[in-house]
């Protein structure tokens, strides 16, 4: 192996010297999907096409979202929920939580991964937090915490997800913008449109490929 | 696939054609993505505006090139990354294992990389005893059958349902035949989800790197890319040098047009991006992150305004799925890492004409590449660039191996044919003789080959100029 730092030198000298002869550059128009100024539609595209795509997304008013949630843990007998300690949905979940005994219990994500990894690799279902939602392309924005982890969202093979309808925009674009994003974005920030998928075998959709196979979404209103 | 002096482009070809079944997967796939695209690119008018919106973004970067990457290289280093240059694909196989052995790492579980393919890393790595793992299915389904892909985007295309059971059946260890994919998909999530849980390195590509934030943007829908870059103590991306833009802002038009290009999907499920080393506080994400950029070649294609549009590429593989040839004859016969239409340009700038100089003969030249392409670069001109410079009569050539197809007798008869159009006595004798010999030519030589699969014109008696004369049109 050459010496690192004359590689590094070698490449920037060609590209140097070899872009030095600039390209026209033509001046185009941005692309910005128009806003849908209207909520009630806006979060209307955000629903419709988010299940287009196999996810389950529930419409509900205030703390609802709970309720509809253990009857879904019950439904299918998920064994476990994790979430993650001291974020806006956390203190709810632990007071539906209390004294319940016939559904899966919540298991909160409290150590480092390495020591937390296998008990969360055999989990039944995690619940995250969400910053919002893009409504033209479909998808929800996540951006991890020290609280609510990368791997919640992609480990467990059922993700919840709470999406405030308020913090449903039109376009990434317009998302980018309101979330100042360059500047406050975390260490991982994610779009996430549905459960993991594969088209490798005959160009066949399947879900649950990798991460969860079931996406259910609330959307809270 | 490397580059060996053994490769029959012709022979590949043929035995290609003559595989039924392999055009069969090729026609139903191609025919299937390109139906897929079109239902989410389906507006001509903003299709052709994000192009050109795509199109502009990649030639300026182009045109900034060395200061983007300065500035990429500054931030992630403010972010953490540790960052790496390899001006050859030896150099960036190294670095990968120079990492791999500080951590003495055995295992690599690796996301999908055309990057990687054109290191030959796994082979690499596997010389030196490492356990490299592909994790997307798509290339865990080849990597068990010791195949490289056909495709830049979805790898076993090439392979039907039944082939996939019996290449499961035969490699992984108590696992019976099935064509249930739903079985063989859970298959491969039990085994691959336990190479996540213990892997010493996770292995990713690049989509999109961001200077102004030093960012790593990452586009699939498995999970396996998020998994790669998430579970394992040390991440490694690899990157070529021409996936820099200059702002988060540049990304919604580009994620846009590669989904809608590639898979037909207006979004991917994940789109994956990446600011550094996990945290203090943070609970997981990699202690490591290393960021590998890559040129082979690259910085050199720059040189010449228009061979640089090869370097607008996302990767999107759409001019595969739309050319005649490939959707014929499929990835594996072009015996390069990038097959079709931009495999065709790019190849042969980064080997060399003299290498890979066939590969931009297998064109029709249609323009269906061009007409598709999500950054608009112009495949088909390219292609004739390139074929001009494999015979350079002009001796200006400047890809490596320029002027391997030239020869004393082609170049003569140009000239002669050249004589013939600028001098009016050689242009009579030529028509002259062309009307009294023309229609003797014994078919021999090139002359038979061509005529092999073509009806040769038949000459008239007269020529039109000639004709013309007889009309009375007269010649201004």
């Amino acid at each position: 192996m050459s010496n690192v730092n004359s590689s590094r030198d070698n490449i920037f000298t060609r590209l140097k010297a070899n872009t030095a002869a600039s390209a026209h550059v033509p001046e185009v128009d941005a692309w910005v999907p128009a806003p849908i100024t209207d909520k009630k539609e806006r979060v209307a595209k955000f629903v419709e096409l988010m299940s287009a795509m196999r996810t389950e997304v529930h419409q509900v008013k205030g703390d609802e979202w709970v309720a509809k949630l253990q009857e879904i843990m019950a439904e299918r007998g998920l064994k476990n929920l994790v979430y993650g300690q001291g974020t806006d949905i956390s203190k709810k979940l632990e007071a539906a939580w209390k004294g319940k005994k016939d559904i899966g219990p919540l298991v909160p994500w409290t150590q480092d991964a390495e020591a937390f990894r296998d008990e969360l690799f055999e989990a039944g279902a995690g619940i995250t937090t969400t910053m919002g939602g893009i409504a033209e392309a479909a998808a929800m924005i996540l951006w991890p915490s020290p609280e609510e982890p990368r791997m919640l969202s992609l480990v467990p093979p059922v993700h919840f997800a709470v999406v405030k309808a308020d913090k449903i925009w039109t376009s990434f674009a317009e998302a980018i913008e309101a979330l100042d994003w360059s500047a406050k974005s975390p260490t991982n920030a994610l779009l996430i449109s549905g459960p993991s998928k594969t088209a490798d075998i005959e160009l066949i959709l399947q879900f649950g490929v990798h991460g969860p196979t079931d996406l259910i979404v609330f959307v809270v209103d | 696939m490397a580059s060996n002096a053994k490769f029959n482009f012709k022979k590949s070809i043929t035995d290609a054609l003559a595989d039924k079944q392999l055009r069969a997967n090729f026609k139903f796939a191609t025919d299937a993505l390109r139906g897929k695209r079109l239902a989410v690119l389906s507006d001509p008018e903003e299709t052709l505006h994000l192009r050109k919106v795509g199109n502009a973004i990649k030639r300026k970067g182009l045109t900034q090139l060395p200061q983007l990457l300065e500035k990429l290289e500054a931030k992630c280093q403010e972010n953490g990354i540790i960052v790496h240059w390899a001006e050859t694909t030896a150099e960036a196989n190294e670095i990968v294992l120079g990492i791999m052995e500080k951590h003495s790492g055995h295992k690599v579980v690796k996301g999908k990389s055309m990057v990687s393919e054109e290191m030959h890393l796994n082979k690499f790595l596997e010389d030196k005893g490492k356990l490299p793992l592909e994790t997307d299915l798509g290339e865990y389904i080849i990597q068990l059958n010791h195949e490289p892909p056909s495709h830049i985007i979805v790898p076993a295309v090439h392979k039907n349902r039944k082939q996939i059971a019996q290449i499961f059946a035969d490699n992984i260890p108590g696992v019976s035949y099935t064509e249930d994919t739903t079985e063989l998909l859970a298959i491969a999530r039990g085994k691959l989800r336990e190479h996540y849980r213990t892997a010493d390195i996770g292995l990713s590509g690049v989509n999109f790197a961001i200077a102004e934030s030093g960012t790593l943007c990452l586009v699939e829908n498995e999970g396996n890319g998020r998994m790669c870059t998430t579970v394992p103590p040390v991440h490694v991306a690899l990157m070529g040098l021409e996936k820099v833009v200059e702002k988060l802002e540049d990304v919604p038009p580009l994620y846009r047009l590669l989904c809608g290009s590639a898979t037909g999907q207006r979004i991917t499920t994940y789109f994956n991006m990446i600011k550094g080393p996990r945290k203090a506080g943070e609970k997981d994400g990699p202690k490591e992150v290393h960021l590998v950029i890559l040129d082979n070649g690259r910085s050199k294609i720059l040189a010449d305004t228009q061979l640089r549009q090869t370097l607008q590429c996302i990767r999107c593989g759409t001019c595969l799925n739309h050319c005649p040839v490939y959707t014929r004859i499929g990835g594996h016969a072009y015996g390069s890492t990038y097959p079709g239409p931009i495999g065709e340009i790019l190849m042969p700038q980064v080997e060399g004409l003299d290498k890979k100089g066939m590969l931009p003969t297998a064109s029709s030249l249609c323009n269906a590449c061009e007409e598709v392409c999500p950054v608009m670069i112009p495949i088909p001109n390219l292609i004739r660039r390139l074929r001009d410079e494999s015979y350079d009569m002009d001796d200006d050539g400047i890809v490596k191996g320029h002027g391997y197809k030239k020869n004393r007798l082609e170049t003569m008869v140009w000239k002669g044919w050249k004589l013939t159009q600028v001098n009016a006595t050689c242009n009579k004798l030529m028509l002259l003789g062309v009307q009294i010999f023309g229609n003797m030519l014994p078919k021999v030589g090139p002359l038979k080959a061509w005529t092999s699969v073509r009806t040769a014109p038949k000459f008239a008696r007269q020529s039109l100029k000639d004709l013309a004369k007889k009309e009375g049109i007269r010649n201004e």
